[in-house]
């Protein structure tokens, strides 16, 4: 490695330099928003807001966390995905700890009856009817029924159960443990890494999903953050070619200072939070986690 | 340990007459067992079945209210209805070039990144660049979309800011509402929120190589950008491979989110109608779930098709598409 060739050299300079705009371009509109939630309203439509608020406040997330339907969302949204992401994850891994079973009578059945699944689905409209034909529209258990067992991660969670040792397990077993005995008390303590990882991923879905909240809930007090935030930055949309008032905008010209832009910025802030604060301490994991995931394929 | 043993050795010694006897017993005394999967079989049958049962609809005039079976059958009307219809070609052919530039440029995009993450040695420059590149992809798309529409914005979008600096425009472009733009802003939009996740699966697969192969060949005298190409590229086809027959296995699926999202404008619909947008919007909007359901259908069985055919082809070619 010692005589590196000059095409050597800058081949290497470039890489440096694309990656590093790679890395600039991904961070910078995510910089400028956060800016622009800091920054005041008026003042940022002059223009020029960069990395750096220029006219500081903190008036329109005081607006954010006044308006109740932005809380409310953001309740929501935490509920939905406490408890999605709980359920999902204790019903699949039971689900996954009976498919890892060797002796499960009709085991091949029920594979085949899961793997399907991944292959055809019915679509958008058939599944919009059962849920209606079943009373879960307009409810918050259609965030958390439809995805109580999640088949892919069920794979995910039976090949790891699989390749854990024999001996706890079987030690428990002598001691008079159940099936169920031995999942909660032996299983699951040894399943960290894989419950933490698919925990993220079924998180990380809840919390960003928005269209089917759109279609299947109509009051729009039992909304989730990501679909209110996407009414307001809608009707951005249309106001800025000369559309309809909407109801954003009307409460919004209640505060003068306030405009619909940074109030939008400040509410994306709000709805990338806890991914953000999250991000950090599991991204050892998930790297981990996908690679689980792909060696199945 | 007895009960164990004790199991162990019936099993296989059982006369076929009797074995099926025992089957009830035997599913009966694992009732613990079973009843770790019989429920969440249950959720798998009523949230993947139903559905699946529910495309009858496509064949038939289904009226609200009434069951997946009890409309009027009308055979293949509302296939017949979609293919004559003028939106067809429209819907048709953006998505088929939405999702021929989405694989075009999405698929090897990252790819070159994990090759040229690979030839970093600077391990805290390699990690900040990695940190930062799959952030975009744990944001929801009404993040990203709103994190576009601001870059893009007429008024102080730093796009238009930075074009008229250096003069490149007289005069802001209204980019989320002209219709020359969007694929090109759906693509780079894309690329720009699953590069850095769909990285990590390469990288693992390049970290994978024996370390000496390298060695061997620079002391052969290749160069880098040799090594990269004789040795990193084959020994990470497999997993390309794998990849590709998937995506292609999707090439319908031009997108979803995305394009709802960033195609909120009216006037881009006769560049951003793909076939899952048009069945939310004749079927959701519009109420027309048999038709919709008809369209969605269509697309699912395409789409089969097309993951047999590469999967086909991948496999004529001993495992590799070339």
């Amino acid at each position: 490695m010692a005589r590196e060739s000059f095409g050597d050299r800058l081949m290497v300079i470039i890489i440096y330099v694309f990656l590093s705009l790679l890395a600039i371009t991904t961070l910078y509109p995510f910089l400028n928003a956060l800016a622009i939630s800091f920054n005041e309203g008026m003042d940022t439509s002059r223009g020029g807001i960069t990395l750096w608020p220029r006219v500081f406040t903190l008036e329109n997330y005081g607006v954010v966390f006044k308006d109740e339907r932005l809380i409310n969302g953001f309740v929501i949204s935490v509920l939905r995905t406490v408890v999605g992401t709980i359920g999902s994850i204790l019903c699949t891994a039971i689900f996954a700890y009976g498919m890892s079973k060797r002796e499960l009578i009709g085991r091949k059945y029920y594979m085949i009856m899961c793997i399907i699944t991944l292959y055809f689905s019915g679509g958008l409209i058939p599944s919009f009817l059962l849920i209606r034909n079943l009373g879960l529209m307009n409810s918050f258990w259609v965030f958390i029924i439809p995805s109580l067992v999640g088949v892919w991660n069920m794979i995910i969670f039976r090949t790891f159960f699989q390749g854990l040792p024999a001996g706890p397990e079987e030690s428990a077993r002598i001691d008079g443990c159940g099936n169920w005995g031995t999942f909660f008390r032996i299983v699951i303590p040894l399943s960290g890494p894989v419950i933490a990882t698919l925990s993220l991923f079924t998180a990380v879905t809840h919390w960003n999903e928005w269209f089917l909240a759109g279609i299947y809930i109509s009051d729009v007090e039992k909304y989730p953050i990501q679909t209110i935030l996407r009414q307001i930055l809608l009707s951005n949309i249309v106001t800025d070619q000369g559309g309809l008032d909407s109801s954003a905008l009307a409460h919004m010209a209640k505060v003068r200072t306030i405009t619909s832009k940074s109030l939008s910025m400040a509410t994306m802030m709000v709805a990338t939070l806890p991914i953000i604060t999250v991000y950090p301490f599991v991204q050892k994991h998930f790297v981990k986690g996908v690679l689980v995931g792909s060696l199945k394929e | 340990m007895s009960q164990l043993s004790v199991e162990k050795s019936m099993q296989p010694s059982l006369p076929q007459t009797q074995k099926k006897k025992s089957g009830l017993m035997r599913f009966l005394k694992q009732w613990d067992l079973q009843l770790m999967v019989i429920p969440a079989l249950a959720l798998v049958f009523v949230f993947s079945y139903i559905p699946m049962y529910g495309i009858l609809i496509s064949f038939q005039d289904y009226k609200i209210g009434s069951s997946f079976t009890s409309s009027p059958w009308v055979g293949f009307k509302h296939f017949n209805y979609f293919f004559n219809s003028p939106e067809f070609g429209v819907v048709m052919r953006n998505t088929i070039v939405i999702s021929f530039l989405k694989f075009l440029i999405g698929f090897p995009a990252p790819i070159i990144l994990a090759l040229m993450l690979n030839e970093v040695r600077n391990m805290a420059f390699k990690r900040t660049v990695q940190t930062v590149t799959y952030l975009p992809y744990f944001m929801s798309w009404v993040i990203v979309g709103g994190l576009v529409s601001s870059l893009l914005s007429v008024d102080s979008g730093a796009i238009n800011m930075l074009l008229e600096r250096f003069n490149l425009i007289s005069q802001p472009i209204n980019f989320l509402s002209l219709p020359e733009y969007f694929w090109g802003i759906l693509i780079t939009t894309n690329v720009w929120k699953e590069i850095g996740f769909g990285s990590i699966v390469y990288l693992a697969a390049i970290a994978g190589v024996d370390p000496h192969t390298y060695e061997a060949a620079s002391i052969d005298g290749a160069s880098r950008f040799k090594q990269i190409y004789l040795i990193t590229l084959p020994s990470i086809m497999p997993v390309v491979t794998i990849f590709m027959i998937l995506a292609i296995g999707n090439l319908l699926s031009a997108g979803f989110e995305d394009i709802l999202i960033l195609a909120a404008d009216k006037s881009l619909r006769d560049v951003s109608d793909v076939i899952d947008t048009y069945v939310v919007r004749v079927g959701i909007e519009n109420y027309r779930y048999s038709f919709a359901t008809a369209v969605g259908l269509f697309k699912a069985v395409v789409s089969v098709g097309l993951l047999t055919l590469a999967n086909l082809i991948a496999r004529r070619s001993g495992n590799s598409l070339w």
